[in-house]
């Protein structure tokens, strides 16, 4: 019996159609654009200037806070603009553009393939590193990643659990990873428990990944105290939360922190990531990003550097297909529909999912019919339907009584709905008004 | 029969001596001037005042010891007149107000460049993206004010998928400018002729142009031709105090993109020909 | 190019209303072809002017009450007027079945706002109108198999339970329980047959379009209250096998017979009027069985499926707002 969470979840037709595809290198952009807001947290600070000349790996911004992140300039080049422009949803955003020229590397990056094993730097050093490399959870979160690795004083991590469930339908971008470069994530995984001081690690992927679970399998017995978990394949398998409960049968508290469970969730690209930070002083400008869907001609994984034009990579998949109607960044589940292509590609974004006109539009939603399957596929444990209902009445106060701050935001429930009913939809908005109800209750 | 009789006057007495010692030992003293201002009230708990219903108003005019803060947004002064003999105190003339909504991105105006499907509320809109068209600041067209007037003041039109707001009805409770996820809705003074900025839009002209044809883009033309020093300009966005405004047009007519509109009480809400346009 | 711009989720899992209504509409077709071939001509014309007469009406009342788009395609109407019919006996009048279906939609589901509103299940409460309304026709059921070509002129004797009630508990031994299982029995036409009746309980449970708590708790609970009633009624020593074998007959009819194995499957389940957490199914469906045995042994009538159910629709509201499903890292 394979391991899982246990409180709802479904299972979505998976659609991974690249899973076979290996990684391919895409050529240098002409041009990137850098937003400063592209991680949680407070925004980067701009330290370059129009004209400034930068090389890859260069410093462009600086974290504006604790909870912020580094980042580096993907390509070498110019800096041709530094101002607002749109995001992926139309919304105006600091960004930095540079203009490519030529592809100079800082001297300090480690350019070379061979496999580093030995971890020659102490904790504080590796967060250190991680802190300079403007490494964010790669899964989609962007979470800043050295801000999980130093959890509050009270909490003493006693174990690692790297996330390579890839529980969204269509994206592969973590599987091709992991038959790519299998040794270098057991290394990141070695420097990620070196850098909070545990012995032990599991590794979560999906069983629908038989060949990366026996690859990673055979590799990491050289790596003592790292364990590959095969996973029941079910969504939302890769919430931080249901992960731990698959992993380790514990479940955490509504409102704690993760880590009080004694676990630390980091994405298996991160530890990628963390590994060339680490061993190679590469910091974070490129990452894989799955395009897929509808009528793509060359559907793929690809390593392309942070800041191209979302247009720019669609069209090295084989251009927009003419019926094109919904342009996702993430997966199908949780990944946020786009209304501007030009803009840049973030650190958090594992796919671009096209679909056609006939998969993109929602059912014309019809009366609930208190069928309760929203309250059965819930993996919190809530109650969907009344969440939206209050939600939609403005009802906060007992929102909030129904714990609508546990949301994950999954959508389970709107996936699962007869009645096509926008359910997380109204569950979104009643969430955000209870957390400014809370924030505002504690500041008076 | 006659048991019968016995016990059903036991009951009945023994219930109406319980009914009464209950309500005398949990009498509350409450000031008889509450139940009277409030009957005085036109009882549409819209909550337009600031308070929670007409009853918590009628709490409120009875502990305070000027009428100045205190307005019914329903019943306007006529009511406030008939409370302050009630309480005392010198009836205080507010002028009346009314909502106007500052964003004139019809169709026409402002392309819509995406197609929004889900929910029908603003606030779903505002926290997914900028909205069907490139402006960041305008109306989203789902109709979260019109749902949030209890008085039925407010129609989206169906061809600008701009809100109306019905002069006639609108009592300025406020409800439409809480509702608004973009702030775009005002409580201007209630005049014949109302001269306001119908854009909210605080992007640098070239983006805001570029987003909407008629969008307030800072030239500040109107804040150098106004006699009376009644324009602002905060953010790329002009602004007319309306206590200081005299009517006179000036700005109406130097406006380049005609962001600036008039509305009369007999054409509410017309600035520029609408036109007739396929809806989008 | 208008890209469209929605909140996640992108995709949707497929299952719709309608699917969910055909889905349970083609679950009793085992029941309605048994039913068609004990009871003949009579079970086809009661069951088709219930649908007919359920689905015009809702159209009826859509379209020139309410002055809505009529929704007939979802077949909930279709569905009513099946369940409604399947619990009818097979030699009703079309005029009563009409009163059972403006009974059902008009009332019982329209009037509180149609489709996901309605606080009672509409055929069921159609069926209780019916019952109080015209006791007569309502408990005159025709034999299984006599006169398969007659309809309101059919044969027709008592039900198992209400002779079980007039003849006293010994009687038991004479009924064969194969029988049962099979559908040769009197009473309302669809609820007879109980291994067609299982059959589409395991094809709605295959295909997922209702859970497994609410029939299983209304099971369990029947059986073994009626097993102890059944222990009650025999006396005697415990130890003793035969003692123990009379009283699992007497549970194991009344769990076969009384249209029980109808209500719980597929009225008890109706989405509408039944909680949404699965432990709130259990307390509904431990309900419904316990009130189905008072009221067959205790009550004025010899079933009381109908009537339990109906009881514990009224308190689905109370279990959806007190009992709440178990919420994630909460012991």
């Amino acid at each position: 019996m394979l391991k899982t969470f246990r409180i709802g979840g479904i299972h979505p037709k998976e659609n991974k159609l690249t899973a076979q595809c290996p990684v391919t290198m895409v050529d240098i952009p002409r041009q990137v654009s850098l937003m400063l807001n592209q991680h949680i947290g407070a925004p980067a600070k701009c330290i370059v200037k129009k004209g400034d000349l930068v090389k890859v790996g260069t410093l462009v911004a600086e974290a504006g806070g604790f909870v912020s992140a580094n980042i580096h300039s993907p390509v070498s080049g110019t800096v041709s603009k530094v101002d607002q422009a749109a995001n992926a949803f139309g919304v105006c955003t600091p960004t930095i553009v540079i203009d490519t020229n030529g592809d100079e590397w800082e001297e300090s990056i480690d350019r070379s393939t061979e496999l580093n094993e030995t971890i020659e730097l102490s904790p504080e050093e590796i967060i250190q590193k991680i802190t300079q490399s403007g490494i964010v959870g790669l899964g989609g979160a962007t979470f800043p990643t050295h801000v999980k690795l130093m959890p509050p004083k009270e909490f003493k991590p006693t174990v690692l659990i790297i996330n390579a469930t890839e529980c969204e339908p269509y994206l592969t971008d973590d599987h091709a990873l992991m038959l790519e470069s299998p040794e270098q994530i057991l290394v990141g995984c070695r420097i990620l428990m070196k850098s909070i001081g545990v012995n032990h690690a599991y590794i979560g992927i999906e069983n629908n990944k038989k060949d990366a679970i026996a690859l990673l399998e055979q590799m990491a017995k050289k790596y003592p105290g790292i364990e590959i978990v095969a996973l029941r394949t079910r969504y939302p398998q890769g919430g931080e939360k249901q992960l731990i409960d698959a992993i380790l049968h514990k479940q955490v508290a509504n409102g704690a922190l993760p880590v009080s469970t004694g676990a630390i969730v980091q994405n298996v690209g991160t530890a990628f990531a963390v590994y060339e930070a680490v061993q190679k002083n590469k910091p974070l400008v490129d990452r894989i990003v799955t395009v897929t869907g509808d009528g793509i001609a060359r559907p793929g994984n690809y390593r392309v550097r942070l800041g191209m034009p979302i247009r720019e990579l669609i069209e090295v998949a084989g251009g927009l297909p003419s019926d094109t109607s919904k342009v996702i960044l993430g997966g199908p589940m949780m990944g946020k529909a786009i209304s501007n292509l030009d803009a840049p590609i973030p650190k958090g974004c594992s796919g671009i999912l096209i679909l056609n006109e006939g998969h993109a539009h929602r059912g014309t939603p019809s009366p609930c019919i208190r069928c309760g399957k929203c309250v059965s596929v819930c993996p919190m444990g809530l109650e969907p339907y009344l969440l939206a209902k209050l939600s939609e009445n403005h009802l906060f106060e007992k929102a909030e009584k129904e714990s609508i701050t546990a949301c994950l935001e999954c959508g389970c429930c709107a996936y699962s709905c007869p009645s096509n009913r926008p359910i997380l939809d109204y569950i979104r908005i009643g969430k955000n008004a209870v957390n400014q109800i809370i924030r505002s209750r504690k500041q008076s | 029969m006659i048991t019968a009789i016995i016990i059903l006057s036991i009951i009945g007495l023994v219930s109406a001596s319980l009914l009464y010692i209950i309500s005398r030992k949990f009498h509350v003293e409450e000031d008889p001037r509450i139940d009277e201002i409030e009957s005085i009230l036109p009882g549409a708990n819209c909550g337009g005042c600031g308070y929670a219903g007409c009853r918590n108003f009628a709490e409120q005019c009875v502990k305070a010891t000027s009428l100045d803060s205190l307005l019914c947004p329903v019943g306007g002064n006529e009511v406030m007149k008939k409370i302050a003999p009630v309480l005392g105190l010198e009836a205080v003339e507010q002028a009346p107000r009314i909502a106007v909504v500052r964003c004139n991105g019809t169709c026409e105006n402002r392309p819509c460049t995406s197609h929004y499907e889900g929910a029908h509320s603003c606030a779903v809109v505002a926290a997914l993206y900028t909205g069907e068209s490139n402006c960041n600041y305008g109306c989203l067209g789902e109709g979260d004010c019109a749902a949030a007037c209890d008085f039925g003041g407010i129609t989206m039109d169906p061809v600008t998928r701009l809100p109306r707001i019905n002069p006639d009805i609108c009592i300025a409770c406020g409800s439409c400018v809480k509702a608004c996820p973009r702030n775009i809705i005002e409580l201007r003074r209630k005049q014949e002729t109302r001269i306001y900025v119908a854009c909210n839009n605080k992007d640098k002209g070239a983006i805001a142009r570029k987003a909407c044809s008629v969008a307030c883009i800072g030239c500040g033309k109107c804040a150098k031709n106004c006699p009376n020093g009644a324009i602002t300009l905060t953010d790329n966005l002009a602004y007319i105090d309306d206590s200081l405004c005299l009517l006179c047009k000036e700005c109406v007519e130097g406006c380049p993109t005609h962001a600036i509109r008039i509305d009369t009480i007999d054409n509410p809400s017309v600035l520029t020909e609408e036109k007739e346009s396929a809806l989008c | 190019m208008e890209l469209t711009v929605s909140p996640a989720p992108h995709i949707h899992g497929n299952l719709t209303v309608s699917q969910c209504m055909y889905n349970v509409i083609i679950a009793l077709l085992p029941a309605f072809a048994v039913s068609l071939y004990f009871f003949g001509i009579g079970a086809l014309i009661v069951t088709l002017s219930s649908i007919l007469s359920c689905v015009i009406i809702e159209y009826l009342i859509q379209k020139y009450l309410l002055k809505e788009k009529p929704s007939i395609g979802n077949g909930s109407a279709i569905l009513t007027g099946f369940l409604l019919g399947l619990n009818l006996p097979s030699n009703l009048p079309i005029w009563i079945v009409i009163i059972g279906a403006v009974a059902a939609i008009g009332i019982t589901k329209m009037a509180f706002g149609g489709l996901g509103n309605n606080l009672f299940n509409p055929a069921l409460a159609g069926r209780v109108f019916l019952l109080i309304s015209f006791p007569t026709y309502m408990t005159q059921w025709p034999v299984p198999g006599a006169s398969r070509w007659s309809y309101t002129d059919a044969e027709t004797g008592a039900t198992l339970l209400s002779k079980l009630k007039e003849e006293g508990y010994q009687w038991i031994d004479q009924v064969d329980i194969t029988n049962l299982w099979i559908g040769n029995q009197g009473g309302s036409l669809g609820e007879v047959g109980a291994i067609a009746l299982l059959l589409g309980f395991a094809f709605l449970l295959y295909r997922r379009i209702i859970s497994w708590h609410i029939p299983v708790s209304i099971f369990a609970t029947v059986f073994l209250f009626s097993l102890a009633l059944g222990l009650g009624a025999e006396g005697g020593n415990l130890q003793d096998a035969h003692i123990w074998q009379g009283a699992f007959d007497f549970a194991l009819i009344q769990l076969l017979s009384g249209g029980l194995l109808l209500g719980a499957i597929y009225m008890a389940t109706d989405y509408v009027t039944s909680p949404m957490t699965s432990k709130g199914m259990v307390i509904y469906g431990i309900g419904i069985g316990i009130l189905t045995v008072v009221i067959r042994q205790w009550g004025g009538y010899p079933e009381g499926v109908s009537f339990a159910i109906l009881i514990m629709n009224a308190f689905t509201p109370l279990i959806n707002n007190y009992i709440k499903p178990k919420r994630f890292g909460r012991a």
